[in-house]
């Protein structure tokens, strides 16, 4: 409640002081974050909300003298792409932020980009995943991954290490379609058959029968996709209720079926699942312990950061060393400029870079498996692939 | 005696000011006044300016069979769904310009709310209730699968709307899509006033008060329900339009039953039956919702919530229905 | 040929499932719409606070799963009845809208306090081993839990049939919902009887949010979400009828299964396309008065 109110009087004082300013004072940066904080998606957002405050707490030491930088935060209230383009129109027009940044859906982030375009705004893009929204305009950096950079490698591993026929089942909006495709390309071209594949409605109750349906179908693996957070725990419950592991169908997928926050509620059936990732709290590296550190201690014991966090930490990442850069002065060009070749070789995740040809993240992926360690599930990584950049991309060149 | 009886009659004050009124009285002017001077009092606001404009014609076309034919329905939407994907579709197939696409959008809307009304305007109570309810879910679901024409759950992109005339382009700040719901508004509010106040408009009070005594003196009480159903439609399928015209997207959620159960309530809030209800219940809400969401979304839930039920209890007829209350209060 | 047996039994028995908590939470609202008179959108209000009790006092405070579901079902109905009393009362009678309003309200409020008290995240369901896994009936393997939840549901069903039936409540119940002015005047105490009926639909609610979490899960926008479905069953059923709602429920249950399974490119559009024209065949539902 108290946090509720002082974030509530933060923002209510920042939304004042961007009123009465005239243009921003060169020194103050302003960032427009679209996040989701209501509805019933809003645990995602709240992850990324945390990830994003945790860097912008823990590092206000590191900006220059005289300059600062400043959150103004709206509701999409989940995946309403008229309501964020709102709220990016307001952002820009009422409040001059001279950075948009989070954006946890695909549709808002397609309905905001041309904005960023419009206005000549640097927008980072901390977790929206459709693969081609960075070329809708030239003013869109990513922090934080695609579908296709996970699930095109994952179909390869699985066609590389003993699956041989395989089904899909994802959710049926962009990144879920971007997810079965990716995951037949890559399964099919080591020589993997594909029996067929299955779409859930995106607002679904309950997904047994779809499971079933898989069962029947009774390939060696099951891909399956659906947003992270709720639906994961409801898709792996199912799963379970109609016995796919045990009619000895393995699940694959990406990492936004087993976020690791949601691990103890979804429960043995995860024991075995292999995903493609690009962050695990396993995951061994200092950054990364640092990073726990200091999650642990901002928001207690029992909380647990995800890819959702990681996608706002690394983000603000890039925006504080664009301020950093510039001294708190830049223009929409000159940000692009930057942020187009930024890179980090200690993110929470591992090296992280920016391509500066399609300006979407180069990262690493990891080949995890959920398993029981300590007594707690976690996604161990255990085959890393360096450096991928978006498969899509490379398959679909832009026409010049 | 000279003095015939219909000569007393037209004489009497009562049928005399019911004669006049449907003329033009000052306050009539307030709203459009106000409108004008918010363009330039806000001009950092337009962009949710041009929407709560939108949102009351929205209203206004629910008001014309809440209030006025006294059809309750949950899956208004349906019919504001159908016009913001007409002109969205039009726009993104090439045919941008938004005057024409409005047109368009009446048109589809109105047919879609022509059919739908034949087809379940025979029942009442619940069951309407029910059946609005259902067109609204089906034309959801339906858009829903069509992605290829709709865009499905990622929402209609790509819209190319031309300037208005030619000349005043949809941009950024918002101020040639504020002029353009405001004329839309007002157009529609001069169409909605001329059918409330003609004898057609009437009938319509009279079939909403007693359908039993209207049929029985041989009203076809059937016929002009559907049609008022459709206008209404037609109407709501412009507001549609212009929402998706100046925000140049269309997503389900124009569709949806969170957007026929909002419209209800702003109407209601507002009071129905009394042609400016949407006038105030809309933009009460609408700034409300945005200034209070901004400090924490989840308190604005409570409050809203809270403000409806005591307005229930305390104050029925929405804010029209308290003041005039008050004004009969005041003048006894 | 097996494989066709195998879905129809797969379908039956997961639609079977589906349409018992769809009954349980229904069949309140039907009384208090056929009864009252009241539209009272807020029912699914009374489902989920069920759910969020009994999950809150299992994970929480330890408490087995059998004593949580009661607990929450008497809480719910017995918070029903205050706001019976309070709130719902003095609408009785009143304009349509005015109910809508009111009701619209409360779901607000519902939201609003389930975030805040417990977060946006469903709450998680930790059944008890005793109800996990599968179950062997005839050679094939049945969830134990959604088996429980089959025959709990019947025995339900069965219990309320015999209450409406063969009980002095019940009789009074059902004349009332006849012919409300005739009851009055054959000295029932309508007030009261509302009052009971009220919490029994709400109480009954409860029961089905509970044991339904798992098929429907507990979170804060439950009541708005799933109110379309609440009230289909209610209108197919027939609005004041005991018996209609749970053939609507089935029709419903199983078609929606069936065609996820079977069609799921098709989504729900046929539920509803099959719900309207259901409608117009018999406007009142099929259970109904005319």
């Amino acid at each position: 409640m108290i946090r509720r109110l002082s974030t509530a009087a933060v923002a209510w004082s920042v939304v004042l002081a961007g009123v009465s300013l005239t243009a921003a004072t060169a020194q103050t940066v302003k960032v427009g974050i679209v996040n989701t904080y209501s509805g019933p998606e809003a645990q995602v957002g709240d992850q990324l909300d945390k990830g994003i405050k945790l860097y912008f707490n823990t590092h206000q030491k590191d900006l220059p003298a005289g300059v600062k930088v400043e959150l103004v935060v709206r509701d999409d209230t989940g995946p309403n792409p008229e309501v964020a383009k709102r709220l990016a129109q307001e952002l820009i027009v009422r409040d001059r932020v001279n950075v948009l940044a989070g954006v946890i859906w695909s549709p808002n982030a397609a309905a905001i980009a041309p904005l960023s375009r419009q206005a000549k705004t640097p927008f980072v893009l901390m977790n929206a995943a459709g693969a081609a929204i960075p070329r809708i305009s030239p003013y869109i950096i990513r922090t934080s991954f695609t579908i296709w950079q996970q699930a095109y490698p994952v179909g390869k591993w699985a066609a590389k290490n003993g699956i041989k026929t395989a089904y899909t089942a994802v959710s049926d909006f962009i990144p879920g379609h971007d997810g079965e495709a990716a995951f037949s390309k890559g399964f099919t071209e080591e020589g993997g058959k594909m029996l067929g594949s299955v779409r859930f409605p995106l607002a679904n109750p309950d997904f047994v029968p779809f499971m079933q349906r898989v069962k029947d179908a009774k390939p060696d693996a099951v891909f399956i996709f659906v947003p992270g957070g709720k639906q994961a725990t409801a898709v792996m419950k199912a799963a379970a209720e109609v016995g796919l592991k045990k009619a000895g169908i393995k699940i694959i997928a990406t990492q936004d079926i087993v976020p690791d926050e949601e691990l103890p509620n979804i429960g043995a059936i995860a024991e075995g699942v292999i995903t493609a990732g690009i962050y695990s709290t396993a995951g061994d590296r200092p950054a990364n312990k640092e990073f726990l550190a200091a999650w642990k201690q901002a928001y207690g014991a029992n909380s647990t950061p995800d890819f959702f966090s990681v996608g706002g930490w690394d983000g603000m990442a890039a925006i504080f060393s664009l301020v950093k850069a510039k001294n708190g002065k830049f223009t929409g060009d000159e940000a692009m400029d930057y942020l187009k070749t930024w890179k980090d070789p200690n993110s929470p995740r591992g090296p992280i870079s920016i391509d500066p040809n399609t300006r979407d993240i180069i990262q690493n992926v990891y080949i995890r498996r959920t398993e029981m360690k300590d007594g707690k599930l976690v996604n161990t990584e255990f085959e890393t692939i360096p450096a991928v950049k978006d498969p899509w991309k490379e398959f679909n060149p832009e026409k010049k | 005696m000279s003095e015939t009886v219909s000569d007393k009659i037209a004489a009497a004050p009562a049928i005399a000011a019911f004669a006049r009124r449907d003329r033009l009285r000052a306050y009539e002017a307030l709203p459009w006044l106000a409108a004008i001077a918010a363009y330039f009092l806000f001009p950092t606001y337009l962009p949710l300016g041009a929407q709560i404009l939108a949102t009351t014609l929205f209203a206004l076309s629910v008001d014309l069979i809440l209030g006025y034919a006294g059809i309750v329905t949950l899956g208004h939407a349906a019919s504001f769904g159908v016009g913001a994907y007409t002109a969205g579709i039009l726009a993104v197939r090439g045919w941008g310009e938004p005057v024409t696409g409005l047109l368009a959008a009446a048109i589809v809307a109105g047919l879609v709310g022509l059919l739908s009304g034949l087809l379940i305007l025979r029942t009442r109570g619940l069951t309407l209730l029910m059946q609005t309810l259902v067109i609204a879910v089906l034309l959801y679901e339906a858009a829903n699968k069509a992605t290829s024409l709709t865009g499905g759950a990622d929402g209609l992109q790509g819209m190319q709307v031309w300037p208005v005339f030619g000349i005043f382009t949809f941009d950024l700040f918002g101020a040639t899509a504020y002029l353009y719901a405001l004329t839309a508004l007002f157009v529609a509010w001069l169409i909605v006033r001329r059918i409330v106040y003609s004898s057609f408009g009437r009938s319509l009070t009279g079939i909403r008060e007693n359908m039993l005594r209207m049929q029985a003196i041989g009203a076809p009480v059937y016929v002009r329900m559907v049609v008022i159903y459709a206008v209404s439609a037609a109407l709501a399928g412009v507001a549609g339009a212009v929402i998706a015209q100046t925000t140049q997207f269309v997503s389900l959620t124009s569709l949806g039953l969170d957007r026929s159960g909002t419209i209800l309530v702003m109407l209601i809030i507002g009071g129905v039956g009394r042609l400016y209800g949407a006038f105030i219940g809309v933009p009460l809400y609408m700034i409300a919702q945005d200034q209070f969401s901004q400090i924490d979304p989840v308190y604005w839930f409570f409050w809203i919530g809270l403000f409806m039920v005591l307005l229930v209890s305390f104050a029925p007829g929405g804010v029209l229905g308290s003041l005039a209350r008050l004004t009969q209060r005041w003048r006894r | 040929m097996a494989s066709y047996l195998s879905a129809a039994i797969f379908i039956g028995f997961h639609g079977l499932a589906f349409a018992m908590v769809l009954y349980l939470i229904s069949v309140g609202l039907s009384v208090t719409m056929g009864l009252m008179g009241f539209v009272n959108l807020a029912h699914g209000v009374f489902a989920v606070a069920g759910g969020y009790i009994m999950t809150g006092l299992m994970n929480r405070f330890g408490v087995p799963f059998p004593l949580a579901l009661l607990v929450a079902v008497f809480t719910v109905a017995a918070l029903s009845v205050v706001m019976e009393r309070l709130l719902y009362r003095r609408l009785y009678g009143r304009d349509e809208l005015d109910q809508v309003l009111m009701t619209i309200g409360l779901i607000f409020m519902s939201i609003a306090v389930a975030k805040y008290l417990f977060g946006s995240t469903p709450e998680a369901v930790h059944l008890p081993s005793w109800l996990s896994g599968h179950v062997d009936i005839g050679g094939r393997d049945f969830p134990t839990y959604r088996t429980f939840l089959i025959v709990c549901g019947m025995g339900l069903v069965i219990a309320l049939w015999l209450t409406v039936e063969r009980t002095r409540f019940g009789a009074q119940l059902r004349a009332s919902v006849d012919n409300l002015r005739m009851a009055q005047s054959l000295g029932i105490n309508t007030g009261l009887l509302f009052t009971k009926a009220f919490a029994l639909g709400s109480g009954l609610a409860a029961l089905g949010g509970g044991l339904g979490a798992e098929i429907l899960a507990i979170y804060p926008g439950y009541a708005l979400e799933n109110l379309a479905y609440f009230l289909i069953v209610v209108a197919v059923g027939g609005m004041g009828s005991i018996r209609g709602p749970f053939v609507a429920a089935l029709l419903i249950g199983i078609a929606d299964v069936g065609f996820k399974y079977l069609l799921p490119e098709t989504g729900s559009f046929i539920i509803y396309a099959m719900t309207m024209a259901l409608l117009l065949w018999r406007p009142q539902g099929l259970f109904g008065r005319a």
